[in-house]
């Protein structure tokens, strides 16, 4: 994570407990134009959002420790084992992934590592497909929904548990498109201390599948992070590094298409937003820290196995059987 | 270290970065306002546990609360105000991409001159609410 995004988090933090501090101990009593509704909890108004914020900060620590994007996480853990329904916690999941999405783009466009015209093309594909996506999601019963994000979310462990990288793909010669396109760059490494060059090949499959990720990133309220950096990386050859930071600033373009579908269709509660953005943020930066004294590759175990119960949840749960 | 960044990728980078901040510090700053009952919400805050348990087409009808851009007659409400610096957030990808128009447009790079301006209006048609809005 660049130093920017270092800086803004160092800002933030202190307002972060400020807000959370005046919100939770304020009393709000007044004449409310909503309907009431009959009461399904006993809790203190305060409580889910709380709850919300804390597991957010361990799902945003956790995200950094495994290298996954923290709307995977928060989707399936969170519609599985809180309250909330689908509908809500799509819409949520889709405002974190594009607000850390946001939070990162900068950084990683200066330093040259996310590629403005690697990502503009994709980004197209995948964001007028999130929007197909977004509108299908809200469109089917939630409980069909819920199996195909179950399917889903243990299809990405298993990608998660096979997937390769690969430092510099071999790239002999570059497809018509990309080179048409000009899809090319350089970016100086520091662990080789040199400048590498990267082109791109097979650039039609690969936004081919952006049309799929694209459509799935929409409906299940996903950041998607596990599926843009194997095909940027393992398909089209674009180094890692220049994958891992193009998918994390795409992701702040597709997910903006989606989340406007979410938004406007009124499945976007500010009371499950702001702790969730607040709390992943919060986890992310405190992650990173934590990132040098640990091992990723324990924690990276642990998520994937966190993510698998919440995956086979999330399928029987929409098979009515969980 | 040597920047290999183009000039649109600053750009896009230098305001993405200044309305990112402006819009966290916007969603943090309306939610104190929210939860600290400086403005009454529209949906009473001990009463939200008991909607959002719901599908979003029962939510809407039951609280009577207007999906797509109806919030923006409501900013009195501190509900509704959140929804400010959310929407600013997603607002901000249509506004970078824009800010960088003139500058392909100069270097005459038709492809992607035409790339981001089907992508504006993609994220616009997708902001309007004209694709539907009320949920299920």
């Amino acid at each position: 994570m660049s130093k920017r995004v270092l800086q803004i988090f160092k800002f933030i933090i202190p307002i972060i407990f400020v807000s959370v501090c005046v919100v939770g101990v304020s009393d709000v009593s007044a004449a409310h134009p909503a309907e009431a509704v009959e009461a399904t909890s006993q809790h203190a108004w305060w409580f889910w959002p709380l709850i919300l914020l804390i597991l957010s900060f361990v799902l945003g620590v956790f995200a950094v420790l495994a290298g996954v994007g923290g709307g995977v996480l928060y989707v399936p853990i969170v519609s599985g084992f809180l309250p909330f329904h689908l509908d809500f916690v799509r819409g949520a999941g889709l405002i974190v992934a594009l607000a850390g999405a946001l939070a990162a783009g900068p950084g990683l466009l200066k330093k040259g590592m996310a590629d403005l015209r690697l990502a503009i093309p994709m980004a197209l594909i995948a964001s007028t497909c999130a929007i197909v996506g977004a509108m299908i999601g809200l469109a089917l019963p939630t409980n069909i929904v819920q199996t195909l994000l179950g399917a889903t979310i243990l299809g990405i462990v298993v990608i998660m548990i096979k997937a390769k990288k690969s430092e510099y793909p071999e790239v002999p010669k570059p497809d018509a498109l990309s080179q048409s396109l000009r899809i090319m760059g350089v970016y100086h490494e520091p662990t080789l201390n040199k400048d590498v060059s990267w082109q791109i090949h097979r650039t039609p499959i690969g936004l081919g599948l952006f049309v799929v990720i694209g459509v799935m990133a929409g409906m299940f309220g996903l950041g998607a992070g596990w599926a843009n950096v194997p095909v940027l990386n393992l398909l089209l050859g674009a180094p890692i590094k220049i994958s891992v930071a193009t998918s994390k600033f795409l992701l702040s373009i597709t997910d903006t298409s989606a989340a406007w579908i979410y938004l406007n269709n009124g499945a976007v509660l500010p009371l499950m937003v702001v702790p969730s953005v607040v709390g992943i943020m919060l986890g992310s930066f405190i992650g990173v820290k934590v990132l040098a004294v640990t091992k990723p590759a324990i924690i990276r175990i642990l998520v994937i196995v966190v993510l698998g119960i919440a995956g086979l949840k999330a399928l029987l749960k929409g098979l009515g059987i969980g | 270290m040597a920047s290999q960044a183009t000039e649109e990728q600053i750009l896009y980078a230098n305001i993405l970065n200044k309305g990112m901040l402006f819009g966290l510090i916007g969603l943090i700053v309306t939610f104190i306002i929210y939860g600290a009952g400086i403005l009454e919400p529209k949906i009473p805050l001990e009463q939200v546990q008991n909607y959002w348990v719901m599908p979003v087409s029962d939510y809407l009808a039951k609280s009577g609360i207007h999906a797509g851009w109806a919030w923006l007659g409501n900013l009195g409400y501190g509900d509704m105000l959140n929804f400010l610096p959310i929407a600013f957030l997603s607002l901000l990808t249509i506004v970078c991409y824009i800010a960088i128009l003139p500058g392909l447009m100069r270097k005459k790079d038709t492809a992607y001159v035409v790339l981001v301006i089907v992508e504006v209006v993609v994220l616009v048609v997708a902001a309007s609410g004209l694709l539907g809005s009320g949920g299920h």
